[in-house]
């Protein structure tokens, strides 16, 4: 069987030697530090040099039939992203929205710019795809200026079709202009970022295609079974590794019996360093029967790497923080704590939770010729090229990888960790190899979210009126592990490689804007007894400590609130009254068109505490909570269903209103918004990392339950809402879409069934049984 | 090592690999079929299903010598360039995300639709609750499965309806 036959059709251009030779031969590469003329004694590092950003030909390949592709560096992991990017650029450059396509996020033919992350696609990284793709409409037209012989302000461009507007029979196409050829024009800008030609981006209201509904791009090949994903590459003599992970956390191999294994059939190799394990076969299910039986033997570390899941919080309330952050103070919250005629106090649990992707991580590794390609869907595919190159000690110009769908890799997930394994492999062997992890090891080693305890007070006046807040979170971050590190991915670990310092971990702050008079909120940060070589290392999740943090900061306005007296979503109006923090009502009044769509849709009765317990074995209520990431905002309300004698939590209707900017696709943007809800509805539900003092025992999806089918409410609304002051302003911008309507829902819930059963559940997950033991404690299990 | 014929998706196979390999590997590595993919090899998520001889199995955990029957992948779901409707529904409703699990989803709904043409809500979420997806599709999911139903109703109606006229 042919390479080509497993590759996908639409990379297909990514991997022929086509569009490197384009680059080359355009001189669109960056300048290398190799002198000319001297390549005999300093030959060039490596074919994989970086596409010039400032290159408009990096960008914009116009062809004969008058059709575009645009190149940019981002990945999509099934947000549809890379629909977007078209949409926005066909509407930039004057070209019929079917008449493009998109590559994204390969190292050595498309421009750095990061792949994915924090939400930042259309927000900012689609800023240089719209001018490159405006300078892009400005060249074309000078060029039809010449060739129709008149000047540009008498011109017109439809659809990639630029004619007189006196004489619409007087007319050239982009693709009659340039195709074949190369715009060489340079643009300006000192980073990929701020990379702009002479011609301006468009008013909003000037785009045409950005704000349609337009279907996804990538959606069919993913329905119909034709799309070959990172895990589907084959290349010739390709073998399959498989990890053979310590059985104990901290564990120091002794000994490893390859004989065990030699005689199966399709065996390659077993390769190990420090306590790093892997065996190679020929064959897939070769290599997971001889991880099954390769003998090894390990030392246990002489202290417990971590305290039981269940004794988590009980250490981390004890442990010693391993740096504090600089307190934000607002006000004078002591005297006001002094003088409150009311004081509330709060302390909340979430556990850490996992990536748990749906597919073990996966990469390729190529070393042919010298070089080293990585196919992956990890979705920062540039820094993946920097850490494999720097961890095999390989000039980077020798390195690329090539992005290709996969399971979600939201965040710093294992497919980085999988890269690196595949690369080294790859080497010691000189082979292409494939690098697949199982359930249990993507469950037990991939990095987690971190656990975050919160603590909470606040000071209520004689008049019941808020005055005073106070926000202490601890989390256990320590030695956080960040995005492509050649010194704290997995294998770097066990190899004992270690970083100077660990990276010190970060406790995050709520989000929202209330006007509360005197505040102050700290973070501190606390690590495990094993910070190496560990199963629960830490890493950005989807919104990385949001789900964490607005948990506690939105359950906690709900108990003020009862404190006050005053109905939930009343009690947030309020507190976004006129003076509400940080700006001069762009936020506030954001917030308040957000609380109030939702309370709308979702028909908001007002009520002071709990509603009264009805008779029945089912009880039901609503709740509420909002937060800010970056600048979008989101409000969200769900109405559960609790029943009293099991602890079985239903959310049976879920409105999220939701305010980021510009929308450029908006079916688009109500799916990853309901998605992210859902993750978190998971999360509030389901996730948690379990372990003993020896491993993590959650290893598959019986020991770490997810959301299913059964769980979903009967319906869901997402409500698009632009409550910008200026609503019509014509540079109306995108704000980050893919990770705000994961924040507020834990709370949301938590709030809702409060409102039912009128106990306060500050302990994530809230699993039929701790539901049921928090039930029963109040005396409401039963009617 | 032993040879097995296998019929998928309308063609025959031959291959030579040990009795106890799971179905998958040989679909994904020895016939390139794509659809179904692995996500746990433990007969939890449904990322490996396939039908044979139309009951949907998890092909992760089923040794060859263990398989009797024609295979349908998710390739195999269209005909003659047709997408079937349930594909078709899953396009309308834009339902994937990454679309990893969705080869799962699609033939779990495939099954149920072919034994209960009319499900009821309940019906949708009983029979795909244990076919898990961790981009959280299952919505619109649900949804896509309801508007392929009213599809093939319609379908079939206005085919009676011809009969009676013609
Ligand atoms: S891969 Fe077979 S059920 Fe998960
Ligand atoms: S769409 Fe990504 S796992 Fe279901």
């Amino acid at each position: 069987m042919s390479v080509e036959s497993v590759i996908p059709r639409q990379i297909e251009e990514l991997l022929s030697s086509h569009r490197r030779n384009f680059l080359k031969s355009a001189g669109l590469f960056a300048v290398s530090l190799a002198t000319p003329g001297v390549a005999q004694t300093n030959p060039p590092p490596g074919p994989y040099r970086d596409p010039d950003f400032r290159q408009l030909d990096s960008w914009i390949v116009i062809h004969q039939d008058n059709t575009a592709t645009f190149y940019v560096g981002k990945t999509d992991p099934g947000q549809g992203t890379g629909t977007s990017f078209r949409q926005l650029m066909a509407d930039e450059l004057d070209i019929a929205f079917n008449r493009t396509a998109c590559i994204m996020g390969s190292t050595d033919i498309t421009v750095n710019q990061g792949g994915s992350g924090g939400s930042t696609a259309l927000e900012y990284d689609s800023r240089p795809m719209r001018r490159a793709a405006a300078e892009a409409r400005r060249v074309l037209l000078e060029m039809a200026s010449a060739r129709l012989g008149a000047p540009v302000d008498q011109l017109a461009v439809h659809d990639a079709v630029i004619s007189l507007q006196a004489d619409p029979s007087k007319r050239v196409s982009y693709g009659e202009l340039i195709a074949g050829k190369r715009f060489n024009v340079t643009l300006t800008g000192n980073n990929v970022m701020s990379a702009t030609g002479l011609a301006k981006v468009k008013p909003v209201q000037q785009l045409k295609y950005t704000g349609q509904s337009l279907q996804r791009d990538d959606i069919p090949a993913k329905v119909d079974g034709s799309l070959k994903w990172a895990g589907d590459v084959k290349l010739p003599g390709m073998v399959h590794a498989r990890n053979v992970k310590p059985p104990y956390a901290g564990a120091k191999l002794l000994s490893v019996d390859e004989a065990s294994v030699r005689g199966l059939p399709g065996f390659v190799r077993v390769l190990s360093k420090g306590n790093y394990v892997a065996v190679v076969f020929e064959r897939e299910e070769q290599a997971i029967e001889g991880a099954r039986q390769l003998k090894t033997s390990w030392e246990k570390p002489a202290a417990a790497p971590f305290p039981r899941s269940e004794d988590l919080f009980e250490y981390m309330r004890a442990a010693v923080p391993t740096s504090k952050s600089a307190p934000v103070v607002e006000g004078d919250p002591d005297t006001s704590f002094t003088s409150a005629a009311l004081k509330v106090e709060a302390e909340y649990e979430i556990p850490f939770q996992g990536h748990t992707s749906f597919s073990g991580a996966v990469a390729t590794a190529d070393p042919s010729n010298g070089q080293m390609t990585i196919y992956s869907n990890d979705m920062k595919s540039y820094s993946m090229r920097t850490c494999v190159a720097d961890f095999l000690g390989l000039h980077r110009d020798r390195v690329r990888v090539v992005w290709m769908q996969g399971a979600p890799s939201f965040g710093r997930s294992a497919c980085e960790d999988a890269a690196c394994e595949a690369a080294w492999l790859a080497k010691e062997i000189a082979r292409p190899v494939r690098m697949q992890w199982m359930r249990d090891e993507e469950t037990a080693w991939d990095t987690k979210g971190p656990a975050y305890l919160i603590k909470m007070r606040g000071a209520l006046d004689a008049q019941r009126a808020l005055t005073a807040y106070e926000y202490n979170a601890r989390a256990c971050d320590y030695n956080h592990t960040g995005y492509n590190e050649p010194d704290s991915v997995l294998i770097a670990h066990l190899m004992g490689i270690r970083r100077k310092t660990p990276a010190p971990g970060r406790a995050s702050m709520p989000s929202d804007v209330y006007a509360i008079p005197h505040r102050r909120m700290l973070g501190e940060v606390v690590g495990l007894p094993l910070i190496w070589e560990t199963p629960l290392r830490t890493g950005n999740l989807r919104d990385p400590d949001g789900p964490q943090v607005t948990f506690a900061s939105e359950s906690f306005i709900d108990e003020l609130a009862l404190a006050a007296k005053a109905d939930p979503l009343e009690f947030r109006l309020q507190l976004l009254g006129a003076s509400a923090r940080e700006d001069s009502g762009f936020r506030r009044a954001r917030s308040l068109a957000v609380l109030q769509a939702a309370a709308a849709k979702f028909g908001w009765e007002k009520r002071v505490g709990p509603k009264p317990r009805g008779k029945g074995q089912v009880l039901t209520g609503r709740g509420v909570a909002y937060s800010f990431r970056g600048q979008s905002v989101v409000a969200q309300m769900a109405e559960v269903e609790v029943n009293r004698e099991t602890g079985h939590v239903w959310a049976k209707r879920m409105v999220c209103a939701y305010d980021c900017g510009l929308v450029v696709n908006p079916e688009g943007l109500r799916r990853v918004a309901e998605c992210g809800m859902l993750h978190s509805l998971s999360r509030a539900l389901h996730e948690e990392v379990m372990f003993d003092t020896e491993k993590v025992t959650s290893r598959d999806w019986i020991s770490h339950p997810t959301l299913r089918h059964a769980d979903v409410p009967e319906t869901i609304d997402v409500l698009l809402v632009n409550g910008d002051p200026q609503p019509d302003r014509p540079d109306l911008s995108p704000y980050g879409g893919g990770e705000a309507t994961c924040k507020p829902t834990l709370a949301a819930i938590a709030n809702a069934i409060f409102d039912a059963t009128g106990v306060r559940l500050r302990r994530v997950p809230f699993r039929a049984a701790r539901v049921l033991a928090a039930l029963k404690a109040a005396g409401v299990d039963r009617v | 090592m032993s040879k097995f014929t296998l019929k998928v998706n309308r063609r025959t196979h031959t291959v030579d690999v040990d009795p106890t390999t799971p179905l998958l590997y040989v679909l994904r590595n020895d016939l390139d079929l794509h659809g179904p993919r692995f996500g746990c090899g433990l007969a939890q998520c449904g990322a490996c299903s396939v039908l044979i001889n139309g009951a949907i199995q998890r092909s992760c955990v089923l040794p060859m010598s263990s398989v009797k029957g024609e295979i349908t992948t998710l390739e195999g779901l269209s005909e003659n360039g047709q997408l079937h409707p349930l594909q078709q529904a899953w396009i309308a409703e834009q339902v994937p995300q990454c679309g990893f699990c969705q080869n799962g989803q699609i033939l779990a709904a495939k099954v149920l639709l072919d034994k209960n043409p009319h499900p009821t809500d309940g019906q949708i979420r009983t029979a795909l609750n244990p076919t898990l997806c961790r981009c959280m599709t299952y919505y619109r999911v649900q949804a896509a499965v309801k508007r392929a139903a009213k599809a093939i109703a319609g379908a079939s109606a206005t085919g009676e309806e011809k009969e009676v006229v013609a």
